[in-house]
């Protein structure tokens, strides 16, 4: 089996990130990339057979997919904390003493970061409070779940905008734009949702795909030009971004779309009909789009790995000549991808206003779902139940980081960083692989498999 | 746009028969004029439309009646258009369109001027002229930041993160030391900073550049708007209260009218950037940096052979890069407003547009970040005189003209060949 995978490339892996992460477990002992001398003896072959608990540890510091993930998410947790630290000047001054009274400084340090991730925990996963509040009924049972309804709330949108840039990806194409579908998304869903009189039900439904159509239509305009013009998808989707934005703040406050009882720009509320069911009651935010999402993630999972389409897309992105030459039509291929992809993104800008997020229409309504995405599809690396499993961690990140924010007055911003910094590492394995002296990289096909020009 | 990574898409027709480009242009340029003349002429009222030549509504000004002027002015971009359809010479093609989208624009201010409400029928040149200037010039740091990387070879998308952390470390450190001076080395420094990281990961790492510039602007909004919230909210008297440089008026030059003082009386940055901008370009084509430079970004392995450090240079070019683009950041936090978070607001995006819509090349690209820098003070004054037009379409008009630039309606763009590649010796 392992020589199957050894041979294989990123295309023809699994979906399943957990089986990838299997398979790349039992590989990175024949890693084929040997730039330290020590992996070289194991390629050979001529080795006794290691034991499992051998194996294991092998794997566990050998550079795969998992270990350079989970590494790079220590790291960026490291700098989050110098991070803190530099900024807190109380903290900071316990510094200047430090040779004379190290304790000090090194207390200091550890009550502030300690907090701060503690309460990003709490925000996201489990809190203990709550848990024994709720086993001496002080609190109900929401209370219980409400870290985990945050950030399955947070989730949903990323998984969609997350499955957008991957898919594009997969193809060939650098979809920079899903920020853009997903707000030409939310329009159209936000319109549906409060302009059509339906029944419930239908209702929701109308508005779901009034938002995936204007994701659709927004991904269709740079696909055709890139088809028929051969401009580049990455200049004209970042244009195209901006544009989506202008026209939102400018429909927000036209008449019939402004919310008449306010003077500032926020539309009128989604029907009760369009929105999402909430799953656990009215006190969690936590609503279907979860649900959604993970049946996304099944369908662009089948689409790549089991369909025609997911064939000629992979194979156009793993060599659009080769593909020409099989009879595949590149330009058709190209346009589909946009499609499909601004769809998906606009599904994820239809669960910002369809769902528990916001009601209404505003500036800023979309937040940075279509930016998080690129991080989210780049850290699944490009796989579907990858970049679910990535949009989940961010989700996380997200709800702790507000719960962050208001117990230990750490700055939400903080997230950001810890993001940017996990996508940058996991980005350069061989950077991980050179702090943390791994031996042999195979997750070294990331970049290799995305580096093209303009 | 690169026939490299897409050699299989229609490649646009390039003078062939009779549609060749200057009478698809001249086609588009008739329309335009057509509407100009038909519809801004309607639109347009009775009144005067004054273009001041001073900051108010006193003083000299240039005068015409707003229907005559709105017609006359669609008249002469009809013509221009009719010119360029009937088979202008091709030298002559980039003067008659000039003058057609100028008469345009005139036309339409012939219109939004006369409509305006009484007593605002009037327009102040310096007022525009200056405005365009100022808004541009972030664009034109950027642009020229962009110019030095890519023509290495080195995509910049991290433009806004170069921007954002020269304009906070230019503030903080201003701030702190209390000396303009000290602020702007530290500006220069925060964008270098960004730069370093981009060079590192996409040179050394082989990171794929567009997504490692994606993910350092976001990096840079996240540590500034961290730092910004902790340090600077918290005590801005200590650190967000930079000195900030004075206007600097040049002798004789600031007494020109109109120009004079809407461009002689800026600040150190105004005349910085322009002369960036002369500096670049003639550094790029005329000296030996630029030869190499520019064989680095199309050609490297024919560079290497030819004894020019490929990696080496483009290590300079992209810190290089990031120091032009932080001291265009302090543009902002070192003369003008203290720092906000996210305070450059796209801005780096649209100095990317302007370097594309400029074809990398700096004196394009300063042409196109004026352009830029002119839709957005118009949105402002035409949002003061209530115009029906809203401000959010003007803003757009950067962004709709670069997609139209690059899918090849206004001539096609073509990056350095090298761009965005990375380059492995072997």
């Amino acid at each position: 089996m392992s020589e199957r995978q050894r041979s294989g490339s990123p295309d023809k892996d699994p979906a399943s990130e957990a089986q990838a992460a299997q398979d790349s477990l039992g590989n990175t002992e024949r890693a084929e990339d040997a730039t330290t001398p020590e992996a070289a003896p194991a390629t050979g072959g001529t080795e006794p057979k290691p034991t499992l608990g051998r194996l294991f540890l092998e794997n566990l510091w050998a550079a795969n997919t998992v270990t350079v993930t989970v590494l790079s998410l220590v790291l960026a947790i490291v700098v989050g904390a110098i991070l803190m630290i530099i900024s807190d000047p109380d903290v900071l001054s316990t510094y200047s003493y430090i040779t004379a009274r190290p304790s000090d400084a090194l207390n200091s340090s550890w009550t502030l970061v300690s907090e701060a991730y503690a309460n990003l925990f709490k925000g996201a996963i489990f809190d203990p409070e709550a848990f024994s509040g709720w086993l001496d009924g002080s609190n109900g049972w929401q209370a219980v779940l409400a870290p985990i309804s945050e950030t399955l709330t947070y989730t949903a949108p990323l998984v969609f905008t997350g499955l957008s840039v991957a898919l594009a990806f997969r193809g060939g194409l650098f979809n920079i734009g899903a920020q853009g579908q997903a707000t030409i998304g939310v329009v159209l869903a936000a319109l549906a949702g409060f302009l059509l009189p339906l029944p419930p039900g239908l209702h929701l439904l109308v508005a779901l795909l009034a938002g995936a159509l204007g994701g659709a239509i927004w991904g269709f305009i740079p696909g055709i030009l890139k088809a028929r013009t051969g401009a580049h998808e990455v200049i004209n989707t970042i244009m195209l971004n901006y544009i989506a934005t202008y026209f939102l703040t400018w429909l927000i406050v036209q008449n019939g779309v402004q919310d008449p009882n306010r003077t500032d720009a926020i539309s009128r509320p989604v029907d009760p009909s369009a929105q999402l069911p909430r799953l656990l009651g009215d006190n969690l935010r936590v609503h279907a789009g979860i649900l959604l999402a993970v049946l996304a993630t099944w369908a662009v999972a089948w689409l790549l790995n089991r369909s025609t389409l997911g064939f000629e897309l992979r194979a156009v992105g793993a060599n659009p000549d080769a593909a020409r030459t099989a009879g595949i039509s590149v330009t058709r291929t190209y346009v589909l991808i946009m499609v499909f992809a601004g769809l998906l993104a606009g599904l994820g800008g239809s669960n910002m206003v369809l769902g528990s997020t916001a009601s209404a229409l505003t500036p800023l309504v979309v937040a940075q779902i279509g930016f998080d995405g690129i991080l989210v599809a780049l850290l699944g690396r490009v796989k579907p139940w990858g970049v679910a499993l990535a949009a989940l961690l961010f989700g996380a990140l997200q709800a702790g980081g507000n719960r962050m924010q208001s117990y230990s007055g750490i700055s939400l911003e903080l997230v950001t960083v810890l993001q940017a910094l996990i996508v940058i590492f996991i980005a350069a394995p061989a950077l991980v692989k050179a702090i943390f002296q791994l031996r042999a990289a195979r997750a070294a096909r990331l970049q290799t498999s995305l580096a093209k020009g303009w | 746009m690169s026939t490299m990574a897409v050699p299989d898409v229609a490649v646009a027709p390039v003078d062939e028969g009779f549609w060749n480009r200057n009478r698809k242009v001249g086609l588009v340029l008739l329309a335009l004029g057509l509407i100009a003349a038909v519809l801004f002429g309607a639109l347009a009222t009775d009144q005067r439309a004054r273009f001041t030549l001073s900051e108010d509504a006193a003083g000299a000004a240039l005068e015409i009646n707003g229907t005559f002027g709105a017609i006359l002015f669609g008249v002469v971009a009809l013509a221009a258009g009719a010119a360029l359809l009937a088979g202008l010479p091709k030298r002559w093609f980039l003067t008659v369109l000039g003058v057609g989208l100028v008469a345009f624009v005139f036309s339409f201010l012939c219109w939004q001027v006369s409509a305006a409400p009484a007593g605002q029928n009037f327009m102040p040149l310096v007022n525009i002229i200056r405005g365009t200037f100022i808004l541009a010039l972030p664009l034109i740091f950027g642009a020229l930041a962009g110019v030095l990387c890519e023509r290495s070879g080195v995509v910049n998308v991290a433009i806004e993160g170069q921007l954002l952390m020269g304009a906070f470390s230019g503030a903080l450190f201003g701030s702190i030391s209390g000396n303009v001076w000290v602020g702007l080395v530290a500006a220069a420094i925060g964008g270098a900073f960004i730069s370093l990281l981009l060079a590192i990961f996409s040179i050394r790492y082989l990171v794929d550049q567009v997504v490692m510039g994606i993910v350092l602007n976001l990096l840079a909004v996240g540590v500034t708007g961290f730092l910004y919230e902790r340090l600077m909210q918290t005590n801005t008297e200590r650190y967000n209260s930079a000195p900030r440089f004075s206007n600097w008026e040049i002798p004789l030059l600031k007494d020109i009218p109109v120009i004079g003082p809407a461009l002689f009386r800026g600040n150190i940055f105004l005349y910085l950037g322009l002369l960036l901008v002369l500096v670049i370009h003639i550094a790029l084509f005329r000296t030996r940096w630029g030869l190499r430079t520019r064989s680095v970004g199309e050609h490297p392995t024919a560079a290497d052979t030819l004894g020019v450090r490929v990696l080496g240079l483009r290590y300079r070019n992209v810190l290089l890069a990031g120091v032009v683009a932080g001291i265009g950041g302090a543009s902002y936090t070192l003369a003008l407003y203290s720092f906000t978070k996210n305070m450059i607001g796209g801005k780096g995006f649209i100095a990317l547009a302007a370097l594309i819509f400029g074809r990398w090349n700096p004196t394009g690209a300063l042409l196109a970040a004026l352009f830029f820098g002119f839709a957005d003070q118009l949105a402002t004054y035409l949002s003061t005189i209530n115009s029906v037009i809203p401000s959010q379409f003007l803003a757009m008009l950067p962004y709709l003209a670069t997609i139209l630039a690059v899918a090849g309606l206004v001539g096609r763009v073509r990056a350095p060949a090298a761009d965005g590649k990375p380059y492995v010796k072997g």
